[in-house]
């Protein structure tokens, strides 16, 4: 009787086999599309469903003997982790999918065969993060995740920017992992006595501190665990995309592939925020609710920015990391919720804001994969990830419009979709605050309230003009005039990430109730059960309730009603003329809004935030140019001042280095000495 | 239940027939007020008949997101018009869907908007779906903040229980709904593209902003559209009708208050209309780029009103 955990290691077991799979075959073979990358999306549904199914049942346990001696892996499932697994196994399926179409024999030396390794190792890897159970293995398999990933984001190393964007998101993910090696070092700090000298006597003493399950038993001193705690917000927000620590995801992401982009927005970012919940709620004995005024805080900054700097981008895919940015934002605002109620001892509370936090991950891994996987249809249909260049697509790609159609509402926030379940349950939260015993936090949640209010609106402008620019209007170079629809494996993708956005927006007490078994283990309470099967209310029905299912109804019935009765009422008689526009004689693609333009406004209200660098033409120009481009001032105010000191310091350090042998032995003979003494006291 | 369902009927019914009127009323006033001499009452019915009589001229470049688009907001408007309590407090949809869906249900008609308007590619249609969402990022959170005042106040963000605290309940002065009615002021000029930050009579193309969006429609399109308009300018009146002079609503099971709360509400929709048109005739429009100040005031005002609540009310 195989356990759902082994299936899990199955899987794991069955991706690293595709992707040594495919190092055996030639690097231009059709195979990759037909059957590797197929069968990897296969395994990852039915790693999704495990997730599905498991969901309620208590913690299974495995011990696997790799690693090092007397240091082997632990792995366990629990419900926290069967949330994440089954995000990733669902969302990573669709992309999977969509990803047997993507990637085809084209140019390159190895063709598909690394890639193919890369791509199912990131997968292996995202999985293992979510089922490790110490810290060494956690680490390990952290690092394969983000060498994984960053091969995959410089897979197309031809291109100087691409390597300088891999090259930053190296760096931050390695920052970030010193972090965490720390907080996993404080976690277990208490037992260092004891790991040092069984070290000392006998060998096969109890290694056992370095699991998550002694870490769980540890008791720490206040300053200990809000020690761990930074450090754990510091590590998992450099992976996230944190403000100020997101420098690293507009560059990275753009400059993998689509469905690589689609993995790290939708999926590998939310290994961080669960690394965050498992940390936070799950290993530290303590919380504090200042930690989740701070969360909060971050998590409303990172939204705001994220979505700003989202609507003045002119790249589609630097468009969709910035707004990953807010969601993640979003995300952190929910789980300072939950720190916040969960502190003031209102666990129903708590349980709400992370029932709305955990929708939110899952949506957005859905609405995210299937934006990315749009824009990467497009983008193989014209070659243009700038949006300047696109435009009117879609009569070329109806399919591909329509699906991320689906996407770009639903990231809106728009119901009866899935962006505003979550939404719905993050601000029906916020209002309860007024049960707070802190009169204090009562008045600093009307203004987080608002922030949310404001990033969702936002998120509505960034939408309409990403999708607007790009598939809508006319055509705005002649890349387009020869877009071609995406394969079929691309929409059945395509298809699937979008059901799921339909189907999460209209069954949210199902949804609700399958999460509760995860939302009960970190803050001990539970949602009341709705009163009927399409009806969520989560407090009662009298506070508040929506219902998705009658809704769509309804609209859906006006809609069919309202047209078969203009038709029959009328007539149904429609003339094709040109486009009126106030009587111009004169039209054509210029005179619409680049995304440049219809960023304008936000960049003009929001100008005090953002560095723009303008180039504009000279009016009497023959063939007028310009360009636009709005910078972050993060990196001139946080980063270049970093940058310099560590170039300063290592140019110290330097002059130690004088290339005579007579000083490296002065060096070597100077610490030996120095050693000696510290021994010696 | 059953009551509940004839009376969601009829008042849906009742809003979307009636909502032309509201707009013919006003625009009477507006002309008394401009000293012109005012169109009939009916003239909105005339020129929606008109509309669906003619034949649809759409551009060659339409897509068919464009023909969908006037449905879609239509319906949104009419469930819009649904969820709202006008006469009778007693809505069976009401459920389904409450303040916070019905922020949603606007947006949703707003981008349909908004999309339909870049789908053509023309110019002017760009420039009004940008100016559309510029205007609507600021004003929907604030109506969001609205909704919230009342909502802390009636622990309820369904609108019939917010109705029925204010209404029915106990009289209590509430400081906070004094910032709310302001700023909800401020944001349904905004939203329904009135004076001081749209004006609905200009097809100036330096200044207009919800005209811009349409100008490509023609014939039952238009009508549809023109129809949502009058729609969503009635369902905010009902809203602030409910929310700051509920009084001489209809309580749930209350069927012999019914006709009195319908002459209430004829009676309030006039004063609304006619004060509406009143304050058009005097302010002046707003500079675009004033329009964020403005709708950033509504917000201001809105986020201060949650704050009165909780020092004042709680």
């Amino acid at each position: 009787m195989l356990l759902p955990i082994d299936f899990l290691m199955l899987a794991v077991a069955g991706w690293l086999l595709l992707g040594v799979a495919g190092l055996a075959l030639p690097s231009h073979s059709a195979w990759f599309g037909r059957m590797l990358f197929p069968l990897g999306a296969l395994i990852s549904l039915g790693v999704g469903l495990v997730g599905v199914g498991f969901s309620g049942e208590s913690a299974q346990v495995a011990i696997l003997a790799i690693g090092l001696p007397d240091l082997p892996f632990h792995l366990r499932l629990d419900s926290l982790s069967a949330l994440f697994v089954t995000l990733l196994g669902l969302a990573g399926g669709g992309i999977g999918w969509f990803a047997s179409g993507y990637f085809r024999p084209g140019k390159g030396q190895d063709g598909l065969r690394l890639l193919c390794l890369e791509y199912h190792l990131f997968l292996a890897s995202m999985l293992l993060v979510l089922l490790a159970d110490d810290a060494y293995a956690f680490m390990v398999v952290w690092e394969l995740m983000a060498l994984s990933s960053y091969f995959l984001v410089t897979s197309e190393h031809e291109d100087p920017e691409i390597r300088r964007a891999g090259f930053l998101y190296l760096l931050m993910a390695h920052v970030g992992a010193v972090s965490l090696l720390l907080c996993f070092g404080v976690m277990q700090g208490g037992e260092i006595g004891n790991l040092g000298g069984n070290l000392a006597g006998n060998h096969s003493g109890n290694l056992g501190t370095y699991t998550f399950s002694a870490m769980r038993h540890a008791r720490m001193t206040p300053f200990w665990a809000s020690t761990a705690f930074l450090l754990a917000l510091f590590g998992f927000g450099a992976k996230a995309g944190l403000v100020p620590l997101h420098v690293w995801l507009p560059e990275a992401h753009p400059a993998a592939p689509a469905p690589v982009s689609a993995l790290m927005s939708g999926v590998m970012l939310k290994t961080a925020i669960y690394g965050l919940l498992r940390v936070t709620f799950d290993l530290l004995h303590v919380r504090f609710a200042w930690w989740g005024i701070l969360a909060l805080g971050l998590g409303l900054v990172t939204a705001l920015y994220g979505v700003l700097f989202a609507a003045v981008q002119s790249d589609m895919k630097r468009l969709l990391a910035w707004s990953s940015i807010e969601n993640i934002g979003v995300l952190l605002a929910g789980f300072g919720l939950t720190l916040i109620f969960a502190t003031d001892g209102k666990g129903a509370l708590a349980a709400l804001a992370l029932t709305a936090m955990f929708y939110h991950a899952l949506n957005h891994a859905f609405f995210k994969g299937l934006l990315f996987t749009g824009a990467g249809a497009v983008l193989h249909a014209t070659g243009e990830r700038n949006m300047d260049r696109l435009g009117g697509l879609m009569r070329w790609m109806p399919w591909t419009a329509w699906l991320t159609l689906v996407g770009a509402l639903a990231i809106a926030g728009l119901p009866p979709l899935n962006g505003f379940v979550s939404e719905w349950l993050l601000l029906q939260a916020f209002l309860l605050t007024p049960g707070l015993s802190q009169p204090s936090l009562n008045m600093v949640i009307p203004v987080a309230a608002a922030s949310v209010a404001l990033a969702a609106a936002l998120a509505a402008y960034v939408m309409v003009k990403f999708f607007g620019v790009t598939f809508l209007g006319v055509a705005r170079s002649d890349s387009v005039q020869h877009a071609h629809e995406a394969s079929w494996r691309e929409r059945a993708g395509m298809l699937w990430l979008a059901t799921g956005c339909i189907l999460l927006g209209l069954f949210p007490t199902q949804v609700i109730a399958w999460l509760a078994p995860a939302v009960r283990m970190l803050s001990g309470h539970a949602l009341a059960q709705s009163p009927s099967w399409f009806l969520l209310a989560p407090v009662d029905a009298e506070r508040a309730s929506y219902a998705p299912l009658v809704f769509f109804a309804v609209v859906l019935a006006t809609l069919l009603g309202v047209f078969l009765w203009v038709r029959s009422v009328y007539h149904g008689r429609v003339r094709r003329a040109d486009p009126w526009d106030c009587g111009y004689p004169e039209q054509d693609a210029r005179m619409q809004d680049s995304a440049e333009g219809f960023g304008q406004p936000i960049r003009q209200i929001f100008s005090s935030f953002m560095q723009v660098d303008r180039e504009t033409p000279d009016p009497f120009e023959r063939h007028p140019r310009y360009s636009g481009e709005s910078r972050d001032m993060i990196w001139g105010l946080v980063y270049r001042p970093i940058a310099t000191l560590v170039a300063w310091a290592s140019s110290q350090a330097g002059r130690l280095q004088h290339g005579r042998i007579q000083w490296y032995l002065i060096y070597s003979f100077a610490t030996l000495i120095f050693l000696l003494v510290f021994v010696a006291r | 239940m059953i009551p509940g369902i004839l009376l969601q009927i009829i008042q849906t019914l009742v809003a979307i027939l009636l909502a032309p009127l509201l707009l013919g009323w006003v625009n009477l006033c507006r002309a008394w007020l401009q000293g012109r001499r005012a169109p009939p009452l009916t003239q909105p019915y005339r020129v929606l008949k008109k509309l669906f009589h003619k034949d649809a001229v759409i551009a060659h470049t339409a897509s068919p997101l464009f023909r969908f688009a006037p449905y879609m907001v239509f319906a949104c408007m009419a469930l819009a018009a649904g969820i709202v309590p006008t006469f009778a407090n007693d809505l069976a949809f009401s459920p389904a869907a409450d303040a916070i869906a019905l922020v949603g249900v606007f947006a949703l008609a707003r981008v349909f908007l908004a999309l339909a308007a870049m789908d053509i590619g023309t110019s002017f249609g760009t420039l009004g779906a940008r100016r559309e969402m510029l205007i609507s990022f600021l004003a929907e959170p604030a109506l969001l903040m609205v909704f919230f005042t009342a909502s802390l106040i009636s622990h309820s963000t369904a609108l019939p229980t917010i109705v029925e605290t204010l209404a029915h309940k106990e009289f209590v002065i509430y400081p906070s709904m004094a910032f709310a009615a302001v700023a909800f002021w401020m944001v349904s000029t905004a939203e329904n593209a009135r004076i001081p930050v749209d004006n609905p009579a200009t097809h100036l193309e330096l200044t207009m902003i919800h005209e811009a969006m349409i100008l490509e429609y023609s014939a039952r399109h238009l009508a549809l559209i023109e129809w949502a308009v009058s729609l969503k300018l009635f369902t905010y009146s009902a809203l602030g009708i409910a929310l700051f002079v509920p009084w001489g609503i209809a309580a749930r099971g209350d069927f012999a208050a019914l006709p009195l709360a319908f002459l209430a509400l004829t009676l309030k929709m006039v004063v609304g209309g006619a004060t509406l048109s009143l304050l058009e005739a005097t302010a002046a429009k707003v500079r675009l780029f004033r329009a964020p100040e403005f709708l950033g005031t509504a917000f201001m005002l809105a986020v201060l009103g949650m704050l009165t609540h909780f020092l004042l009310e709680v």
